[in-house]
C-alpha cells in the first residue's frame, strides 16, 4: 500500500522534473527575441512617424499599445488602422480621437521652391529622409518618399512649405463602393424620376 | 478535331452580333485630331520622344516603352503634335492623364518602313525586339506587350499555343469580321508566333455561332504547313476568358495565381497575329484596328478599321449617330464594358467595341435588393467562386476573407450579376473590394519602406551622436595628455640651448622669486597687524608664512642657480 503511493510519488516526481528540464531547455533554446506583438503593431501602423499619438513615433506608440494603451489615437492611420489593431488585439473597434487630429487624405509636402532660403530645418526635422538639399541651396522634397506627416511644416521659418493632397489619377483611383439603397423596393422604381420630373 | 472539354458554370446572354455583321469592315475617317494616351497597355506609361510642334508622319515612333513590360507609340497618321499632357482618357475612372495630341493634316503620310522579308533566318531576339519596338500589344482586352509573351524565357517551356477567337461577348464581332476577311494574315501571324514559341500544339478556340469565319480560317489554313487545329467550342459566355478558354481546349484548369505560361500555355488574340503579321511582313506599327460600332442608337451598325487615338465623337458621326435617341454609351461589351459620358476619349489599343445604345436596350439598372440566398450566381460562376459570399464579404468591408475566398481569380465577367434575381451590382462589389485591398497593400508596402528609411536615418543619427562623442573623448584625451606633457616639462628644468631662452628663463625666475617676496612680506605684515589687535588664526598665520619663507627661498635659490646674480 505504501510503497505504491511512494512509487506513484516518484514516477510523478521524475515526469515533473524531466518536463521541467526540457522546458526550460525549450525557454532558452528558442527563446524569442523582443517582443513579436509590439513587431505586429507596427507593422499596422503607417509609420508616417508624425508623433500626433504623443509618442515619439510609431515603434513607440506600438509598444505603447503593447502595454495597454488606447488603439484609437492615429489620425494617418484612420479608421483602417483601427479596424486592423482591434482585429489584431481582440478589441473593439472605437472610432479615431479626436484629440489627437482628424483623419485627413493623404497628402505631400511641397516646397514653394522660390521662397526657400536653404536653411536645412526641414530636412532634420524629415523622419524619413525625404527632403533633398544643403546649406544655402534650395530644398525639394522627394513625393514618393515623403508620407505626408507634416513634421516639415512647423519647422519653416518663411512658411514655403505646402501639404498638398495627393492627386488622384487612373493610376491610384478605387472603384467607389456600390451606393444601394435598401429602402427602394421594386415597385418604387420610376418614382423619384417622377418626383425629379414635377419639381423641373 | 480534338477533343472540346467544359468549364463550370457559364451563361447564354442574347448575342446581338447579327447587327453589325451586315457589311464588310469599313475604313473610319482620319479625325482632325489624333489623342494618343501613353498608358493603353498593362505596365508602365511610354515616354514621349517627341516635342510640340514637330510634324510626324504615319507610322513614326512618338512615345517609347519604358522598361520591360511597357509598349511604345506611333503616329497613326501625319500631322503636328499641338500637345502634351492630361486629356479625357477610355478609363472606368473618367479621369485624365497624359497623351500626346496630333492634329492631322489629311495627307497621310507613311513614315519609311521596315518589313522583314525573311523572319525564319532572323536572330530570334532580334524579331521579338522588332515586335516590341513597333508597340504591339494584346488586342484583346487586356493590352498585355505581345512580346513579353513572346519572350518567357528558359524557365517557362512553351508546349501549347491558343489563339483566342472565342470572341463571346454580346455585340462584338470584331474578330470575327477580321478572321472572315483577313484570315490569311491571321494564319501568317500564327506562323509566326509558331517559330517564336516552338509550341507541339496549336489551337485554335472558336465558337460555334461564327460558320463564316470557321470556314474562312479552315481555307486559310489548308495553305499552311503548320499543325493548327480549330478547336470550334459551344457558344456560352464567357468561353473567351484566357483561364476558361484552356480549360476549354486542354481541360487543364490554371492554378490560382500562376499564368497560363506556368503551365506551358500561352494565349495570343485572334487580332494581335493579323498585328504582328503587319508587323512583321509589311513593317506597321499597331496604328489601327477593328473596331465594331454597334447598338441601335447608330445608322451604320458595323465594324470600322479604326486608327488608334480618334475620338469616339467621330466615329459615332461616322455611324450617323441617332443623338435623340442614345441613351448609354458602352465601351466593351455590354458585360464587361464600361460607360462612358465623355465622348472625346479616343479609341486605344484595347478598344475593341462602341456601343450606343438606345433606353430600350439598355434601360437603367433595376434597385439592388436584399441578396436572398439563392445561389445561381454560384452555378454560373466560371471561376468556381462563391459569388454571394463575396459579396457579403465585400459589402461588410471584410476584405481579407474575400481574398481568403479568392476574390483575386474574379475575372469581372458579370455572370453572376446577370444571373442575380435582386439586381445586385455584384461586380462593381468585387471591383470596389479589389481596389480596396490593392490599395491597402500599397499602403502597407509603403508603410513598411518608411519604417526602413526611419530606422536607418535613426541608426545614421546615433551612429553620428556617438562619433561626436568619441571625437570629443578623443580631444579630451589628447588635451589632458599635452597638460600632463606640459607639467612634466615644467617639472624637469630643461636643457636650454639658446641665450635668449635662457634670459627668458631667468627673468620668468626672478619675478617669481620677487612674488614669493612680496607674498611674504604681505603675510608677515598680516600676522604683525594679528598680533597688535589679537586676531584669531595666528597660527594658521605663522605656518603659512613658514611655508611662504621656504617657497620664497626656493625661489630665490633657483634664480640664483640659473644664474640669475650674474645678469
Amino acid at each position: 500500500m505504501m510503497s505504491s503511493i511512494l512509487i506513484a510519488v516518484v514516477v510523478l516526481l521524475a515526469l515533473a522534473s524531466v518536463f521541467g528540464i526540457i522546458l526550460g531547455f525549450a525557454a532558452v533554446r528558442f527563446r524569442v527575441e523582443g517582443d513579436p506583438i509590439v513587431e505586429q503593431i507596427d507593422a499596422l501602423l503607417p509609420q508616417t512617424q508624425c508623433g500626433q499619438c504623443g509618442y515619439p513615433g510609431c515603434k513607440p506608440y506600438a509598444q505603447a499599445i503593447a502595454d495597454g494603451d488606447s488603439i484609437n489615437k492615429c489620425p494617418p492611420g484612420g479608421q483602417n488602422t483601427i479596424d486592423a489593431l482591434a482585429d489584431l488585439l481582440d478589441l473593439e473597434a472605437i472610432p479615431l480621437d479626436a484629440e489627437h487630429g482628424e483623419e485627413k487624405p493623404k497628402t505631400v509636402a511641397y516646397i514653394r521652391e522660390d521662397e526657400c532660403i536653404g536653411c536645412t530645418k526641414c530636412i532634420q526635422a524629415c523622419p524619413v529622409d525625404a527632403i533633398l538639399g544643403a546649406a544655402k541651396q534650395m530644398h525639394t522634397v522627394i513625393v514618393s518618399e515623403c508620407t505626408g506627416c507634416d513634421l516639415c511644416v512647423e519647422p519653416c521659418p518663411v512658411d514655403c512649405i505646402d501639404m498638398i493632397p495627393l492627386p488622384v489619377t487612373p493610376a491610384n483611383w478605387k472603384w467607389p463602393a456600390p451606393v444601394s439603397d435598401p429602402s427602394l423596393i421594386l415597385t418604387d422604381r420610376g418614382r423619384g424620376q417622377l418626383l425629379q420630373g414635377a419639381s423641373q | 478535331m480534338s477533343r472540346i472539354f467544359s468549364f463550370h458554370g457559364g451563361i447564354h446572354p442574347p448575342e446581338n452580333k447579327k447587327q453589325s455583321l451586315g457589311a464588310n469592315i469599313r475604313l473610319a475617317p482620319i479625325p482632325a485630331q489624333l489623342i494618343l494616351p501613353l498608358q493603353q497597355h498593362i505596365g508602365k506609361a511610354a515616354l514621349p520622344c517627341v516635342a510640340i510642334g514637330e510634324r510626324v508622319l504615319k507610322g513614326q515612333k512618338i512615345a517609347e516603352a519604358n522598361g520591360r513590360i511597357s509598349s511604345s507609340l506611333h503616329a497613326p497618321s501625319s500631322g503636328v503634335i499641338t500637345y502634351i499632357g492630361p486629356q479625357p482618357v477610355p478609363h472606368a475612372s473618367g479621369l485624365e492623364s497624359d497623351c500626346i495630341v496630333i492634329d492631322t493634316d489629311g495627307l497621310d503620310e507613311w513614315s519609311t518602313l521596315s518589313p522583314i522579308a525573311d523572319y525564319l533566318s532572323m536572330n530570334k531576339m532580334d524579331l521579338i525586339n522588332h515586335i516590341r519596338d513597333l508597340g504591339i500589344a494584346g488586342l484583346g482586352g487586356a493590352g498585355f506587350p505581345t512580346d513579353v509573351k513572346l519572350h518567357l524565357g528558359d524557365d517557362h517551356i512553351i508546349n501549347t499555343l491558343i489563339i483566342n477567337a472565342a470572341e463571346c461577348e454580346p455585340y462584338i464581332t470584331a474578330d470575327d469580321a477580321l478572321m472572315r476577311e483577313r484570315s490569311d494574315e491571321i494564319l501568317a501571324g500564327i506562323e509566326i508566333i509558331a517559330h517564336l514559341l516552338k509550341p507541339s500544339h496549336i489551337l485554335i478556340g472558336i465558337e460555334d455561332n461564327k460558320p463564316q469565319a470557321i470556314k474562312a480560317l479552315d481555307q486559310a489554313l489548308r495553305a499552311s504547313t503548320l499543325n493548327i487545329d480549330i478547336c470550334v467550342v459551344p457558344t456560352k459566355y464567357p468561353s473567351g476568358g484566357e483561364k476558361q478558354l484552356i480549360q476549354l481546349l486542354t481541360g487543364i484548369e490554371v492554378p490560382s495565381g500562376s499564368i497560363p505560361a506556368d503551365i506551358g500555355i500561352v494565349c495570343q488574340n485572334v487580332g494581335t497575329t493579323a498585328a504582328i503579321y503587319r508587323a512583321v511582313f509589311k513593317g506597321e506599327p499597331l496604328i489601327s484596328r477593328v473596331v465594331t460600332l454597334t447598338g441601335y442608337a447608330l445608322g451604320h451598325r458595323q465594324n470600322y478599321e479604326v486608327l488608334i487615338g480618334t475620338p469616339f465623337t467621330t466615329l459615332l458621326e461616322a455611324a450617323e449617330v441617332n443623338r435623340t435617341t442614345l441613351f448609354r454609351l458602352v465601351m466593351g461589351g455590354p458585360m464587361m464594358g464600361i460607360g462612358v459620358n465623355d465622348e472625346r476619349i479616343p479609341v486605344i489599343k484595347t478598344t475593341n467595341c462602341i456601343i450606343a445604345a438606345t433606353e430600350d436596350e439598355m434601360p437603367p439598372a433595376l434597385p439592388a435588393q436584399p441578396c436572398i440566398r439563392c445561389g445561381m450566381c454560384e452555378q454560373v460562376c466560371p471561376a468556381s467562386l462563391l459569388p454571394q459570399q463575396l459579396f457579403w464579404f465585400a459589402q461588410g468591408r471584410e476584405f481579407d476573407k474575400a481574398k481568403q475566398h479568392n476574390l483575386f481569380d474574379c475575372i469581372e465577367c458579370g455572370a453572376c450579376a446577370y444571373v442575380c434575381p435582386s439586381n445586385i451590382p455584384l461586380v462593381q462589389h468585387y471591383r470596389f473590394a479589389k481596389s480596396e485591398i490593392r490599395t491597402e497593400e500599397f499602403e502597407q508596402q509603403k508603410a513598411s519602406h518608411a519604417r526602413i528609411r526611419f530606422e536607418a536615418r535613426q541608426a545614421r543619427l546615433e551612429r553620428e551622436a556617438a562619433e561626436k562623442e568619441l571625437r570629443r573623448k578623443e580631444r579630451a584625451e589628447a588635451a589632458a595628455k599635452q597638460q600632463a606633457e606640459r607639467k612634466l616639462a615644467e617639472a624637469t628644468p630643461k636643457e636650454l640651448n639658446s641665450d635668449e631662452e635662457k634670459a627668458a628663463q631667468i627673468k620668468q625666475l626672478k619675478t617669481a622669486a620677487s612674488v614669493a617676496r612680496t607674498k611674504l612680506k604681505k603675510a608677515n605684515d598680516a600676522l604683525k597687524n594679528a598680533r597688535e589687535k589679537g586676531l584669531e588664526g595666528i597660527d594658521k598665520l605663522e605656518t603659512t608664512i613658514l611655508l611662504l619663507e621656504q617657497k620664497a627661498n626656493e625661489a630665490q635659490q633657483a634664480w640664483i642657480d640659473a644664474g640669475g646674480e650674474q645678469s
